[in-house]
């Protein structure tokens, strides 16, 4: 099956005053038609520029070199014009902090109307009905009353709520969610990834769940994807990944996940020291610093992405099952 | 000190700090190069257009004065006044603000008060009241803008105080006893030297306009010394006859101002000190 | 928000009082009264004009009758221009100063504001960079030097525009001063609004507005202006201050007849009357021009409206 959405060989670079900064590394990737694709990775693994640089979003002097392609047409490097005939339509995002994503001066009404008058042409007396929908389906109570009110009235759990019903207004084929839980409590985040499943189970709509947090992807995700420094390490199924990860990174980022059935232990399980500088050189694998079962040949030689069994790719020189 | 580097890579901010510095240079070796007094009048050169005849470099006015020397003059004046006017401001609001932000609450609340009411009166008026009670000289001038040129100042330095004070080394230096006035004078005032560089750089142009505008009104400095607001006042009536007489000391007046804000500007950027 | 407005009102007033209070008692304060100027008068002659403009009374007691009279907009009559009271005197030039005033203020948002949003979206280059520093300039150079320089290029040499003078109704001289006025305000009004969009643009909905494929056009005039407008609009009171000044010098190079030019006069002349007249009228604008921010606030931003 045709991938809805695919990454391929995408690098993301900008220069700043101490060198140039390589974000993300020819990293690749591949969602299917109503698939759940995680990406896991932490602050600095280039996970967030990726998706940045596939909708158009880089910040000046960022330049995005690769291919991405949804719906089986190219859209890097799309001029605005064309870009946004699926962009907030049929590709849409959430972003991280719901509390500075909705413009403060504006109702919550008129910035979920706007994108159906936008890309669906009706009149915004339609759109605001459609609004009202939209925010019945993503739970919020006393819709009627929301419309009408600014977003600092709204608490962080909702206002994230209204993201994402603003993503499904156009019932998009692809939503990205970047970290959507991050900036809210624990209990919400429970609550908003819920959502996104039942959301997922309504319609046929693909989703990137991007995130730190490997216990929030692996509940929501099919497969995974694992990004370090640039680049993407690993890559499989759900299952296979929590059964039996085989690059050592992945193993440390579950082994960081705290297991409440485990015994407890004196100390909790860390991964020892820092992602590599981006403005350095890459010399071998970028993960070897820090890794364990690093040998000679690691610092050297870059691994490239291999493929295992079923339908698992890794990149490392000594996986773990081997 | 890396910002002396951004400092110099930035061309506008050093080409204008050449600038000042040679506009400096003319105003203090100039008159010594020209045979001619500043109250002399020739009379047979009256309204001469600028050249060589009578060393008259930059021509001469209605009553046969030079330009030359008097816009030399009147450039020293405005950037006497600037300095001076600046150097007082500077203090007072020092002071006023420093002690207002270290205080705090119930005073710190009345001296921003006082300074709210007088902000809002027009500057302009303050300082005629001013020149009219104490008369018209040089001393006064400065005294009467720097006076009333410290508001600014000292809101700026209140808040910065105001955030110091809540740092830890202000504690440790309560802690061991020191008095009041010796905390805000060895650890407060020291603290607060870049903000006050920063500002320093924006008043002082501030300041020369103002005085340059008070003395084109008619309300500054006195005969035989002219500063360049007098001076472009009478070539603002001389413009079809003679247009020298206001080109020169305007181009004088402009140039000065500019370069003041342009380098400012990058002192500003160079510091990266943010504005309130 | 009616309320918000009305508290600011009741602020107002009182601080309009304290100005008026401080500014008469000031004026007396000073040595010399409004007839020193003249060739010494004998003295019963100086005495009956003070008694006469009721200078001989205890001060309290001038500015009893002083207030009681402002009350009934009557700012009593001017110890110089004879013939005239102050009242009237300010109805003739009062017209001709808010003309320039408002025109100048106008030139400056209309101008000013666009060329900023300009400068910010062309970030870094060489239009950005020659607006900036023309901003510069019209920052740095001051109006009475602009003005003569203007009239200098337009009226002289080129003999386009007159350079000074006034005739009713005529906008032909009004141009040149209205232009020297306004450029002050105008670049600083650029540099500001650059600033503050540039700062606006790297806001989160910002990004969100472009996520959902809104165009640019839509995302600045709908997302982006409002935010950005507000630290302008915190300048409004300061600009309007700032022409205030200007407009003394720029009418007196181009002979207008506004009431900038009485100021002066009046400060010079220890004309009592006129002084507190220009300073009631002063004070007044600056602080309604305050109340017109503060709700200009509440609309930009709708957080405030109901702090209040």
């Amino acid at each position: 099956m045709t991938p809805v959405f695919a990454i391929e060989n995408l690098s993301v670079e900008f220069a700043r005053a101490d060198g140039t900064v390589a974000a993300v590394r020819a990293a690749s990737l591949a969602v299917r038609p109503g698939e759940c694709v995680g990406i896991v990775g932490e602050s600095g693994s280039g996970k967030t520029q990726m998706l940045m640089a596939a909708m158009g979003l880089l910040g000046n002097g960022a330049r995005a070199s690769g291919s991405v392609r949804f719906e089986e047409r190219e859209i890097l490097g799309l001029p605005a014009a064309q870009l946004n005939r699926v962009r907030g339509s049929r590709l849409t995002m959430v972003f991280q902090d719901p509390m500075t994503a909705l413009t403060p001066h504006l109702r919550i009404g008129t910035q979920l109307a706007e994108v159906l008058v936008r890309h669906r042409q009706v009149t915004w007396r339609d759109a605001e009905q459609r609004a009202l929908r939209i925010l019945e389906r993503v739970r919020i109570s006393e819709p009627r009353r929301r419309l009408r009110q600014y977003p600092h009235e709204l608490s962080g759990g909702l206002r994230q709520r209204v993201m994402i019903g603003m993503s499904l207004l156009c019932e998009p084929s692809v939503l990205i969610a970047d970290e959507p839980t991050t900036a809210l409590d624990v209990t919400v985040q429970m609550h908003i990834i819920d959502l996104l499943r039942s959301m997922r189970e309504e319609s046929r709509m693909a989703i990137v769940l991007v995130s730190h947090d490997l216990g929030v992807v692996a509940g929501l995700a099919e497969r995974i994807y694992v990004m370090y420094a640039g680049r993407v390490v690993e890559t499989a199924r759900t299952g296979r990944i929590l059964a039996g990860a085989e690059h050592p990174y992945t193993a440390g980022l579950l082994a960081c996940v705290p297991d409440l059935d485990a015994p407890r232990r004196a100390r909790m399980p860390s991964l020892a020291g820092q992602p590599p500088d981006p403005t350095g050189i890459e010399r071998g694998c970028a993960f070897a610093p820090r890794c364990e079962r690093a040998q000679e040949r690691c610092h050297v030689e870059r691994p490239l992405l291999r493929d295992r069994p079923e339908d698992h790719q890794v990149a490392c020189h000594f996986p773990l099952s081997a | 000190m890396s910002a002396l580097r951004r400092l110099r890579s930035n061309p506008a901010a050093v080409a204008a700090l050449g600038v000042i510095l040679l506009l400096i240079a003319i105003a203090l070796v100039g008159p010594w190069l020209s045979p001619n007094d500043i109250a002399a009048l020739d009379w047979a050169h009256v309204a001469a257009e600028p050249g060589l005849v009578g060393a008259h470099w930059f021509g001469t006015d209605r009553l046969g004065r030079d330009l030359f020397v008097r816009t030399l003059d009147g450039t020293r004046m405005s950037m006497a006044v600037g300095l001076a006017a600046s150097a007082i401001s500077l203090f007072i609001g020092i002071a006023y603000g420093a002690v207002a932000g270290y205080l705090g609450g119930r005073t710190d609340h009345v001296m921003m008060r006082v300074i709210e009411v007088l902000s809002g009166l027009p500057l302009v008026f303050f300082v005629i009241f001013l020149t009219v009670v104490f008369g018209r000289s040089r001393y006064v001038l400065f005294l009467t803008i720097g006076a009333v040129g410290w508001l600014s100042m000292a809101r700026i330095v209140r808040g910065q105080t105001l955030s110091i004070r809540r740092r830890e080394f202000i504690e440790a230096a309560v802690a061991s006893g020191a008095g009041t006035g010796r905390i805000i004078a060895k650890h407060v005032v020291p603290n607060l030297l870049g903000s006050v560089i920063v500002y320093a750089t924006l008043t002082v142009p501030q300041i020369i306009l103002f005085e340059s505008f008070l003395s084109f009104l008619g309300l500054g400095v006195q005969e035989p010394h002219s500063s360049l607001g007098t001076l472009i006042a009478e070539g603002a009536g001389e413009m079809e006859a003679a247009p020298w007489m206001l080109l020169v000391p305007g181009t004088f007046l402009a140039a000065l101002l500019l370069c003041l804000n342009i380098f400012g500007d990058g002192l500003r950027d160079a510091l990266d000190v943010k504005e309130g | 928000m009616t309320r918000y407005f009305l508290k600011r009102l009741a602020g107002a007033i009182p601080t309009l009082f304290i100005i008026i209070t401080a500014a008469f008692f000031l004026i007396r304060a000073v040595p010399g009264g409004p007839f020193d100027q003249e060739q010494s008068l004998p003295p019963e002659i100086l005495a009956n004009l003070q008694r006469a403009y009721g200078l001989d009374l205890p001060v309290w007691q001038q500015y009893g009758r002083y207030v009681s009279a402002l009350a009934h907009g009557d700012f009593g009559p001017s110890f110089k221009y004879k013939d005239f009271s102050v009242t009237e005197l300010i109805a003739q030039g009062f017209p001709v100063t808010l003309e320039i005033g408002v025109a100048a203020l106008l030139l400056a948002v209309l101008v000013g504001i666009p060329a900023g949003v300009f400068a910010a979206l062309h970030h870094n280059s060489a239009a950005d960079y020659a607006t900036m520093s023309l901003a510069v300039v019209g920052i740095a150079v001051p109006s009475f030097v602009v003005l003569p320089f203007l009239g200098l290029l337009f009226g002289i040499r080129l003999h386009w525009l007159p350079v000074a003078g006034w005739e009713p109704d005529s906008i032909r001289h009004l141009i040149l001063p209205v232009l020297a006025l306004s450029l002050p305000p105008l670049a600083y009004m650029a540099r500001m609004m650059r600033g503050s969009m540039l700062e606006v643009l790297r806001s989160g909905f910002i990004r969100t507005a472009f996520a959902k494929g809104l165009p640019l056009r839509v995302v600045i005039l709908r997302h982006a202006l409002r935010p950005a407008l507000l630290p302008i609009a915190g300048f409004l009171a300061p600009a309007v201050a700032a022409i205030l000044t200007g407009s003394l010098v720029v009418e007196s190079i181009a002979g207008l007849p506004g009431i900038g030019r009485y100021l002066v006069q009046g400060a010079l002349n220890r004309d009592y009357t006129l002084v507190m007249g220009m300073v009631v009228i002063y004070s007044a604008l600056l602080i309604a021009m305050g109340l017109v921010v503060d709700l200009l606030y509440a609309w930009l931003d709708p957080r405030i409206r109901y702090s209040g």
